[in-house]
Protein backbone atom coordinates (compact mmCIF):
# COMPACT_ATOMS: atom_id res chain seq x y z
CA UNK A 1 0.00 0.00 0.00
CA UNK A 2 2.98 2.25 -0.17
CA UNK A 3 1.73 4.01 -3.23
CA UNK A 4 -1.76 3.62 -2.75
CA UNK A 5 -2.16 7.54 -2.54
CA UNK A 6 -5.33 9.13 -2.86
CA UNK A 7 -4.94 12.26 -5.63
CA UNK A 8 -8.18 15.05 -5.56
CA UNK A 9 -7.12 17.76 -8.00
CA UNK A 10 -4.08 17.31 -8.32
CA UNK A 11 -3.52 17.23 -4.72
CA UNK A 12 -2.11 13.63 -3.45
CA UNK A 13 -2.99 12.65 0.22
CA UNK A 14 -1.85 9.94 2.24
CA UNK A 15 -4.28 9.08 4.45
CA UNK A 16 -7.71 8.49 3.22
CA UNK A 17 -10.07 9.56 6.16
CA UNK A 18 -10.92 13.34 6.26
CA UNK A 19 -11.78 14.84 9.78
CA UNK A 20 -13.89 17.47 10.94
CA UNK A 21 -12.79 19.64 13.74
CA UNK A 22 -16.68 20.40 15.33
CA UNK A 23 -18.03 19.64 18.55
CA UNK A 24 -14.61 18.99 20.65
CA UNK A 25 -14.08 20.00 24.08
CA UNK A 26 -11.24 22.18 23.26
CA UNK A 27 -8.92 22.89 20.67
CA UNK A 28 -6.38 21.06 22.17
CA UNK A 29 -8.63 17.74 22.32
CA UNK A 30 -8.82 19.12 18.59
CA UNK A 31 -5.31 18.58 18.26
CA UNK A 32 -4.84 15.37 19.97
CA UNK A 33 -7.50 13.74 18.00
CA UNK A 34 -6.42 14.58 14.75
CA UNK A 35 -2.64 13.63 14.97
CA UNK A 36 -4.43 10.83 16.12
CA UNK A 37 -6.59 9.93 13.64
CA UNK A 38 -3.30 10.68 11.00
CA UNK A 39 -5.74 12.47 9.02
CA UNK A 40 -4.42 14.67 5.91
CA UNK A 41 -7.68 16.83 5.20
CA UNK A 42 -9.57 18.69 7.80
CA UNK A 43 -12.49 20.39 7.68
CA UNK A 44 -13.05 23.93 9.01
CA UNK A 45 -16.57 26.45 9.17
CA UNK A 46 -16.22 30.01 8.29
CA UNK A 47 -18.07 32.00 11.68
CA UNK A 48 -17.28 35.80 12.80
CA UNK A 49 -14.72 36.28 15.33
CA UNK A 50 -15.64 36.62 18.61
CA UNK A 51 -14.79 40.46 18.93
CA UNK A 52 -16.09 40.91 22.66
CA UNK A 53 -13.37 38.58 23.66
CA UNK A 54 -10.23 38.59 22.13
CA UNK A 55 -8.69 35.79 24.30
CA UNK A 56 -10.27 32.76 22.20
CA UNK A 57 -7.72 31.40 20.35
CA UNK A 58 -7.95 30.82 16.77
CA UNK A 59 -7.83 27.19 15.33
CA UNK A 60 -5.15 27.73 12.85
CA UNK A 61 -3.00 28.36 15.97
CA UNK A 62 -3.58 24.62 16.66
CA UNK A 63 -3.52 23.13 13.13
CA UNK A 64 -1.60 24.05 11.33
CA UNK A 65 -1.99 25.02 7.34
CA UNK A 66 1.46 23.62 6.49
CA UNK A 67 1.18 20.42 7.84
CA UNK A 68 -2.81 19.84 7.09
CA UNK A 69 -4.85 20.68 3.85
CA UNK A 70 -7.57 22.65 5.18
CA UNK A 71 -10.72 22.58 3.63
CA UNK A 72 -13.21 24.73 4.62
CA UNK A 73 -17.56 24.37 4.44
CA UNK A 74 -20.23 25.66 3.60
CA UNK A 75 -21.99 24.25 6.64
CA UNK A 76 -25.35 25.65 7.98
CA UNK A 77 -26.37 27.10 4.74
CA UNK A 78 -29.69 26.71 3.13
CA UNK A 79 -29.72 28.93 0.66
CA UNK A 80 -27.33 28.91 -3.05
CA UNK A 81 -26.45 32.94 -2.15
CA UNK A 82 -25.83 32.07 1.72
CA UNK A 83 -23.39 28.78 0.45
CA UNK A 84 -22.04 31.49 -2.27
CA UNK A 85 -20.73 34.08 0.23
CA UNK A 86 -19.47 31.43 2.78
CA UNK A 87 -17.45 29.98 0.14
CA UNK A 88 -15.81 33.34 -0.69
CA UNK A 89 -15.41 34.39 2.50
CA UNK A 90 -13.43 31.34 3.25
CA UNK A 91 -11.41 32.08 0.27
CA UNK A 92 -10.99 35.39 1.37
CA UNK A 93 -9.44 34.30 4.45
CA UNK A 94 -6.46 32.89 2.84
CA UNK A 95 -6.40 29.33 3.34
CA UNK A 96 -7.06 28.09 -0.84
CA UNK A 97 -9.96 27.44 -3.31
CA UNK A 98 -10.47 24.54 -1.81
CA UNK A 99 -14.48 24.45 -0.60
CA UNK A 100 -16.65 21.60 0.86
CA UNK A 101 -19.81 22.77 -0.46
CA UNK A 102 -23.09 22.63 1.55
CA UNK A 103 -26.38 23.50 0.75
CA UNK A 104 -28.60 21.89 3.37
CA UNK A 105 -32.39 21.54 2.29
CA UNK A 106 -33.84 21.01 5.76
CA UNK A 107 -33.05 21.32 9.57
CA UNK A 108 -34.50 18.20 11.03
CA UNK A 109 -32.31 15.72 8.36
CA UNK A 110 -29.67 18.34 7.25
CA UNK A 111 -30.02 16.31 3.88
CA UNK A 112 -28.52 18.46 0.95
CA UNK A 113 -31.04 20.29 -1.37
CA UNK A 114 -29.37 18.79 -4.14
CA UNK A 115 -30.93 21.21 -6.99
CA UNK A 116 -29.20 24.46 -4.93
CA UNK A 117 -25.65 22.31 -4.64
CA UNK A 118 -25.74 22.07 -8.52
CA UNK A 119 -26.79 25.46 -8.89
CA UNK A 120 -23.86 27.11 -6.34
CA UNK A 121 -21.62 24.39 -7.63
CA UNK A 122 -21.36 25.91 -10.93
CA UNK A 123 -20.96 29.53 -10.02
CA UNK A 124 -18.19 28.39 -7.91
CA UNK A 125 -16.13 26.54 -10.25
CA UNK A 126 -16.52 29.06 -12.91
CA UNK A 127 -14.61 31.23 -10.11
CA UNK A 128 -12.20 29.09 -9.84
CA UNK A 129 -13.06 27.12 -6.46
CA UNK A 130 -12.36 23.38 -6.24
CA UNK A 131 -15.95 22.38 -5.55
CA UNK A 132 -16.03 18.88 -2.85
CA UNK A 133 -19.43 18.75 -2.63
CA UNK A 134 -21.63 16.91 0.35
CA UNK A 135 -24.55 15.36 -1.82
CA UNK A 136 -27.23 12.54 -1.43
CA UNK A 137 -26.65 8.43 -1.79
CA UNK A 138 -27.92 9.85 -5.59
CA UNK A 139 -26.13 8.47 -8.22
CA UNK A 140 -27.40 10.72 -10.83
CA UNK A 141 -27.03 13.62 -8.84
CA UNK A 142 -23.38 12.47 -8.09
CA UNK A 143 -23.08 12.31 -11.91
CA UNK A 144 -24.06 16.18 -12.36
CA UNK A 145 -21.81 17.03 -9.87
CA UNK A 146 -18.90 15.57 -12.01
CA UNK A 147 -20.40 16.72 -15.40
CA UNK A 148 -20.21 20.00 -14.10
CA UNK A 149 -16.43 19.77 -12.95
CA UNK A 150 -16.20 19.14 -9.37
CA UNK A 151 -12.98 16.55 -8.91
CA UNK A 152 -14.82 14.44 -6.35
CA UNK A 153 -18.25 13.61 -5.00
CA UNK A 154 -19.17 13.18 -1.08
CA UNK A 155 -22.37 11.40 -0.87
CA UNK A 156 -23.49 10.67 2.55
CA UNK A 157 -23.89 7.63 4.36
CA UNK A 158 -26.49 8.82 6.39
CA UNK A 159 -28.07 12.35 7.84
CA UNK A 160 -24.99 14.49 9.44
CA UNK A 161 -24.50 12.98 13.24
CA UNK A 162 -26.81 10.70 12.99
CA UNK A 163 -24.35 7.57 13.84
CA UNK A 164 -26.47 5.20 11.55
CA UNK A 165 -23.51 3.83 9.15
CA UNK A 166 -23.79 3.09 6.24
CA UNK A 167 -28.08 3.11 5.37
CA UNK A 168 -27.78 2.51 1.37
CA UNK A 169 -24.67 0.75 0.55
CA UNK A 170 -26.08 -0.57 -2.71
CA UNK A 171 -26.53 3.16 -4.10
CA UNK A 172 -23.08 4.17 -2.86
CA UNK A 173 -21.52 1.31 -4.88
CA UNK A 174 -23.94 2.19 -7.98
CA UNK A 175 -22.16 6.17 -7.59
CA UNK A 176 -19.11 4.52 -6.77
CA UNK A 177 -19.38 2.41 -10.18
CA UNK A 178 -20.96 4.91 -12.49
CA UNK A 179 -18.54 7.86 -11.13
CA UNK A 180 -15.04 8.10 -12.28
CA UNK A 181 -13.76 10.78 -9.81
CA UNK A 182 -12.36 10.03 -5.73
CA UNK A 183 -15.72 9.62 -3.88
CA UNK A 184 -15.20 10.03 -0.25
CA UNK A 185 -18.59 9.10 2.02
CA UNK A 186 -19.26 11.91 4.33
CA UNK A 187 -21.38 11.84 7.33
CA UNK A 188 -23.49 9.38 8.81
CA UNK A 189 -20.27 6.99 10.36
CA UNK A 190 -20.77 5.78 13.92
CA UNK A 191 -18.15 3.57 14.96
CA UNK A 192 -15.09 1.78 13.24
CA UNK A 193 -16.78 -0.92 11.02
CA UNK A 194 -19.18 1.88 9.49
CA UNK A 195 -16.14 3.43 8.32
CA UNK A 196 -13.95 -0.15 7.32
CA UNK A 197 -17.40 -1.04 5.66
CA UNK A 198 -17.43 2.29 3.16
CA UNK A 199 -13.73 1.17 2.35
CA UNK A 200 -14.31 -2.02 1.61
CA UNK A 201 -17.20 -1.06 -0.91
CA UNK A 202 -14.68 1.00 -2.79
CA UNK A 203 -15.25 4.19 -1.23
CA UNK A 204 -11.86 6.63 -2.13
CA UNK A 205 -12.09 8.15 1.68
CA UNK A 206 -14.60 8.68 4.57
CA UNK A 207 -15.07 12.20 6.05
CA UNK A 208 -16.08 11.94 9.74
CA UNK A 209 -16.28 14.53 12.50
CA UNK A 210 -19.10 13.29 15.07
CA UNK A 211 -18.32 9.91 15.34
CA UNK A 212 -14.97 11.15 16.73
CA UNK A 213 -15.29 13.85 19.03
CA UNK A 214 -18.67 12.90 20.24
CA UNK A 215 -17.22 9.26 21.19
CA UNK A 216 -16.54 9.18 25.23
CA UNK A 217 -12.92 8.62 24.48
CA UNK A 218 -12.56 11.28 20.87
CA UNK A 219 -8.63 10.77 20.71
CA UNK A 220 -8.71 6.41 21.45
CA UNK A 221 -11.57 6.71 18.25
CA UNK A 222 -9.79 8.83 15.72
CA UNK A 223 -6.59 5.83 16.27
CA UNK A 224 -9.55 3.18 15.52
CA UNK A 225 -10.62 5.34 12.60
CA UNK A 226 -7.26 5.38 11.37
CA UNK A 227 -7.08 1.47 11.24
CA UNK A 228 -10.36 0.98 10.07
CA UNK A 229 -10.20 3.62 6.98
CA UNK A 230 -6.78 1.44 6.38
CA UNK A 231 -8.35 -1.90 7.10
CA UNK A 232 -10.93 -1.21 4.87
CA UNK A 233 -9.03 -0.03 2.37
CA UNK A 234 -6.72 -3.09 2.38
CA UNK A 235 -9.30 -5.43 2.25
CA UNK A 236 -10.64 -3.69 -1.23
CA UNK A 237 -7.48 -4.25 -2.92
CA UNK A 238 -7.32 -7.66 -1.68
CA UNK A 239 -10.84 -8.60 -2.87
CA UNK A 240 -12.84 -10.26 -0.66
CA UNK A 241 -14.10 -13.81 -1.02
CA UNK A 242 -17.95 -14.32 -2.63
CA UNK A 243 -20.53 -14.65 0.34
CA UNK A 244 -22.03 -18.53 -0.23
CA UNK A 245 -24.84 -20.10 1.55
CA UNK A 246 -23.25 -23.57 2.64
CA UNK A 247 -19.98 -23.75 4.06
CA UNK A 248 -17.03 -24.93 2.83
CA UNK A 249 -14.48 -26.61 4.59
CA UNK A 250 -11.05 -24.71 4.89
CA UNK A 251 -9.14 -28.15 6.07
CA UNK A 252 -8.63 -30.71 3.86
CA UNK A 253 -10.49 -34.04 4.05
CA UNK A 254 -7.63 -36.24 3.04
CA UNK A 255 -5.53 -37.94 5.66
CA UNK A 256 -8.04 -38.06 7.80
CA UNK A 257 -8.36 -41.06 10.38
CA UNK A 258 -10.32 -44.07 8.80
CA UNK B 1 -11.20 65.80 20.18
CA UNK B 2 -11.58 63.74 16.55
CA UNK B 3 -14.87 63.22 15.66
CA UNK B 4 -16.63 59.77 16.29
CA UNK B 5 -18.64 57.57 13.77
CA UNK B 6 -21.10 54.84 14.51
CA UNK B 7 -20.56 51.70 12.21
CA UNK B 8 -21.76 47.81 13.18
CA UNK B 9 -19.30 45.52 13.54
CA UNK B 10 -20.21 41.48 13.54
CA UNK B 11 -23.80 42.77 13.84
CA UNK B 12 -22.23 45.49 17.50
CA UNK B 13 -23.08 48.98 17.29
CA UNK B 14 -19.49 50.53 17.99
CA UNK B 15 -17.83 53.82 17.80
CA UNK B 16 -15.43 54.67 15.72
CA UNK B 17 -12.98 57.62 15.04
CA UNK B 18 -13.53 59.39 11.78
CA UNK B 19 -11.17 58.45 9.01
CA UNK B 20 -9.74 55.86 10.71
CA UNK B 21 -9.37 52.33 8.20
CA UNK B 22 -10.40 48.65 8.37
CA UNK B 23 -7.19 48.01 9.17
CA UNK B 24 -7.25 50.56 12.21
CA UNK B 25 -10.29 48.73 13.17
CA UNK B 26 -8.85 45.22 13.03
CA UNK B 27 -5.95 46.34 15.09
CA UNK B 28 -8.14 48.16 17.84
CA UNK B 29 -9.77 44.53 18.24
CA UNK B 30 -6.46 43.10 18.64
CA UNK B 31 -7.12 40.74 15.19
CA UNK B 32 -4.68 39.54 13.00
CA UNK B 33 -5.38 40.11 9.25
CA UNK B 34 -3.94 36.80 8.14
CA UNK B 35 -6.51 34.27 8.31
CA UNK B 36 -9.51 36.61 8.56
CA UNK B 37 -12.07 37.58 5.76
CA UNK B 38 -13.56 40.95 6.16
CA UNK B 39 -17.47 41.76 4.63
CA UNK B 40 -17.79 45.57 4.18
CA UNK B 41 -21.55 46.69 3.40
CA UNK B 42 -21.97 43.02 2.43
CA UNK B 43 -18.74 43.28 -0.16
CA UNK B 44 -15.66 40.96 0.79
CA UNK B 45 -12.56 42.84 0.91
CA UNK B 46 -9.59 42.34 -0.69
CA UNK B 47 -6.75 41.90 1.86
CA UNK B 48 -4.67 44.68 0.01
CA UNK B 49 -7.65 46.96 0.77
CA UNK B 50 -7.05 47.05 4.68
CA UNK B 51 -5.24 49.98 5.01
CA UNK B 52 -6.73 52.53 2.25
CA UNK B 53 -10.26 51.68 2.63
CA UNK B 54 -11.92 54.81 5.26
CA UNK B 55 -15.01 53.28 7.43
CA UNK B 56 -18.15 55.70 6.71
CA UNK B 57 -20.75 56.70 9.37
CA UNK B 58 -23.10 53.39 9.28
CA UNK B 59 -20.65 50.93 7.86
CA UNK B 60 -21.09 47.43 8.34
CA UNK B 61 -18.45 45.55 8.79
CA UNK B 62 -18.45 41.75 9.31
CA UNK B 63 -14.83 39.70 10.30
CA UNK B 64 -14.79 36.49 9.76
CA UNK B 65 -12.18 33.32 10.69
CA UNK B 66 -12.17 29.89 11.04
CA UNK B 67 -13.78 27.74 13.64
CA UNK B 68 -14.22 24.27 14.32
CA UNK B 69 -16.78 22.47 11.87
CA UNK B 70 -17.67 19.37 9.84
CA UNK B 71 -20.44 18.99 11.37
CA UNK B 72 -22.99 21.89 11.16
CA UNK B 73 -24.72 21.70 15.39
CA UNK B 74 -25.03 25.10 17.66
CA UNK B 75 -24.47 26.95 13.75
CA UNK B 76 -26.18 30.21 13.16
CA UNK B 77 -25.73 32.31 9.74
CA UNK B 78 -23.84 35.88 9.60
CA UNK B 79 -26.55 37.98 11.24
CA UNK B 80 -28.07 35.96 13.84
CA UNK B 81 -26.05 35.16 16.64
CA UNK B 82 -22.43 35.38 17.01
CA UNK B 83 -20.82 31.60 17.61
CA UNK B 84 -17.07 30.80 18.79
CA UNK B 85 -16.17 27.03 19.43
CA UNK B 86 -15.48 26.59 22.93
Amino acid sequence: MQNDRLIIAGREFTSRLFVGTGKYKDFAETQKAIEASGADVVTVAVRRVNITDRSKENLLDYIDPKKYTILPNTAGCYTVEDALRYARLARAAGVSDLIKLEVLGDERTLFPDTAGLIEAAKVLIKEGFIVLPYTNDDPIVAQKLVDIGCPAVMPLAAPIGSGLGIRNPYNLKIIMEMVKVPIVVDAGVGTASDAALAMELGADAVLMNTAIAGAQDPIAMAEAMKYAVYAGRLAYKAGRIPRKLYATASSPIEGMLQ
Amino acid sequence: MAEVIQIQVNGEQRDCRAGSTVGDLLRELAIKTERVAVELNLEIMDRTDFEHRNLKEGDRVEILSFIGGGAPMDIHGIGRGSVHAE
